[in-house]
């Protein structure tokens, strides 16, 4: 009964979220479905909201009212008999080992090595053993093409290559879902590219990715679908290839004007 | 431009003659310090020996600060056991201080009210009196109650019963009463630390999915040490010095060992002297111990650690001989 319907329904699912920070109305009600293994790339200008919904997408935040689903199961409350049970410290924990969070400023562990960046959280948090989080964790600087620099501290790497080991310690957490808060922005020009790579690949490995950017040129070549927040409301949503191309809502029109 | 060729250039360095001036003042200034610390002055007696058939007389001179009277004291068994009473108060009160401090540091960062205002009114307490009237105030406590009983108030469950009389002996006042009033120290260096961890750290450890404790273990306080160690070492030494008013207790440390001594022999002079230079060794073997800890914490801060001294040494020793085995050699040879 449930393993058809769990396959089916959408990785995230937003309805109608509000979060406020005292007075202010940040999340005015947003809407959202984001599939397995599919790639929303999230736009919008400055302060309408797109960091909070991913902080409230893996509980950093807590909504204040709608509903929101991540893997089928709401955040941060379990519903049984007919009730929502607030969940505890620990569960929340659980939940959010399992997305991945990539920060503009990167946020690495500044007094661990990039190799101890990438085992901590699994030792620490997944319980693997210490011979198998390296092992796992050199994989995954392969992967992203830091294998030579895990000895290093972050202070001693470019900004392109400490994003590439800050997705790499999200990836070691095995998540189902991971989020990207504008990873690219805080980059000189020319390292932006080496981070998309990585991106790209892991889109194309089938990782479903919520991704806030300003690269419109990775939305439209890798992004299945589009939303643009503006003023805390999903003011247009779709396929990249056709919003951006021909905006109907006259906001989106002015925002890509500028971005563009 | 300049050049490696045959027509290089010749740079001449600037010469900075203040310094020189200033060098040869201070230079001046030392060697009469020195002459007086090493002067010796007539004790009004006068001594004779004969040698070689013929009688000598000359007036006996001593050491105006009598160093033989140091030499004789410095390692005595009095001092070197006030010196060991020293050192073990200084550990124990600062092992107090340190790990009071720093729960003191986190209840001012909890989210319970009447857990922070509780942390801040004892920081507000023990800053606020003198720490020789709280000594004072722990050496007389037992005046006011001879038995303390842990347990529950009000309910007869009892955990644990001190005889405060017995307890409070001048040692372990000395401990709880510096140890206490180092807490409250501690702790504000405690706090600056853990707020100086940049908040995308916090982040970071919560969206892999550590808990509050392990976020506080594993990344905020490993980070905030790198703040917290230069203060905590000024501490440590400021504590060595300051069990010094553990006199008050009656407790013959490092100083009170001295000042026993001289009020039997009345030289004074000397055995301060003996107590200043152990004061200054203990002092100058902890600032070397904190340069190492600063410098292990420092990982990952900086791009490249700062040279240990004996780097430092080295690459001096090594600047200098370079200099003179290339652009020097010349001007040797010629004088
Ligand atoms: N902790 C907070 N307390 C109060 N206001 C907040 C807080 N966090 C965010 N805000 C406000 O919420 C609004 C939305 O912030 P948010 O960071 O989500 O915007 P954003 O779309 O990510 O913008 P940017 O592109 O600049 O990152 C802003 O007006 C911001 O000032
Ligand atoms: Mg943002």
């Amino acid at each position: 009964m449930t393993t058809p319907m769990v396959a089916t329904t959408p990785m995230v699912e937003a309805h109608g979220v509000h979060k406020s920070y005292g007075a202010v109305e940040v999340l005015r009600g947003v809407d959202l479905s984001v599939a397995r293994g599919e790639v929303t790339c999230l736009i919008g200008p400055s302060g309408s909201g797109k960091s909070t919904l991913l902080r409230c997408i893996n509980h950093l935040e807590k909504h204040d009212a709608g509903e929101l689903r991540v893997d089928g199961h709401l955040v941060g409350y379990e519903a049984r008999d007919g009730k929502l049970y607030e969940r505890n410290d620990k569960q929340i924990c659980a939940e959010r080992s399992r997305i991945g969070m990539v920060f503009q400023r990167f946020n690495l562990f500044q007094h661990l090595t990039v190799l101890d960046n990438v085992t901590i959280g699994q030792v620490k948090v997944r319980g693997v053993a210490n011979d198998a989080a390296v092992v796992r964790a050199r994989e995954l600087l392969a992967r992203v093409g830091l294998v030579a620099k895990e000895k290093n501290y972050p202070s001693q790497l470019s900004g392109g290559q400490q994003q590439r080991v800050a997705i790499a310690r999200a990836l070691a957490m095995e998540p189902k879902l991971m989020l990207f808060d504008e990873p690219t922005s805080a980059l000189d020009p020319e390292l932006v590219g080496e981070v998309l790579d990585v991106m790209k690949d892991l889109a194309k490995s089938g990782m479903t990715m919520i991704v806030v950017t300003h690269e419109m040129g990775f939305a439209r070549e890798v992004a299945n679908s589009l939303y643009f927040l503006d003023q805390g409301v999903i003011e247009e949503s779709g396929n990249p290839r056709e919003v951006l191309v021909n905006p109907r809502s006259a906001r989106l029109q002015s925002f890509l004007s500028k971005v563009l | 431009m300049m050049t490696n060729g045959d027509d290089a250039v010749e740079v001449v360095p600037v010469r900075h003659v203040g310094r020189y001036v200033a060098g040869f003042v201070v230079a001046v200034a030392l060697a009469m310090l020195v002459h007086t610390l090493f002067s010796k002055v007539s004790t009004g007696q006068v001594s004779c020996h004969t040698s070689a058939g013929a009688r000598h007389c000359h007036p006996v001179t001593n050491w105006r600060f009598g160093w033989n009277v140091v030499f004789h004291y410095f390692t005595s068994r009095e001092i070197l056991s006030g010196l060991l009473v020293t050192l073990e108060l200084t550990a124990i009160a600062m092992a107090i201080g340190i790990s009071l401090g720093l729960l003191i540091a986190i209840m001012r960062l909890s989210h319970n009210r009447l857990v922070s205002a509780t942390a801040w009114v004892y920081t507000w307490f023990f800053r606020g009196t003198p720490v020789y009237v709280q000594l004072l105030f722990w050496f007389n406590i037992a005046a006011l109650y001879q038995t303390v009983t842990f347990g529950l108030p009000f309910l007869n469950v009892t955990f644990a019963h001190i005889n405060l009389v017995a307890f409070f002996t001048p040692f372990n006042t000395a401990v709880v009463g510096l140890g206490l009033n180092e807490a409250a120290y501690m702790s504000e260096i405690a706090r600056s630390g853990l707020i100086s961890v940049d908040e995308g750290q916090i982040e970071a450890a919560t969206s892999i999915g550590m808990t509050r404790s392990q976020t506080l273990r594993l990344v905020i306080l490993p980070q905030a040490m790198r703040v917290i160690i230069p203060p905590t070492g000024n501490e440590i030494i400021s504590m060595l010095k300051t069990t010094s008013l553990a006199i008050a207790v009656s407790l013959v440390e490092l100083l009170g060992a001295a000042t026993n001594i001289y009020s039997a022999n009345y030289e004074i002079m000397p055995l301060l002297i003996v107590a200043s230079l152990w004061y200054l060794i203990v002092t100058t073997v902890l600032s070397t111990g904190q340069f190492y800890v600063e410098r292990h914490y420092a990982k990952g801060a900086l791009r490249t650690p700062p040279p240990t001294p004996i780097q430092r040494l080295r690459n001096d020793v090594r600047g200098i001989a370079a200099k003179f085995t290339s652009g020097r050699s010349t001007a040797r040879a010629s004088s």
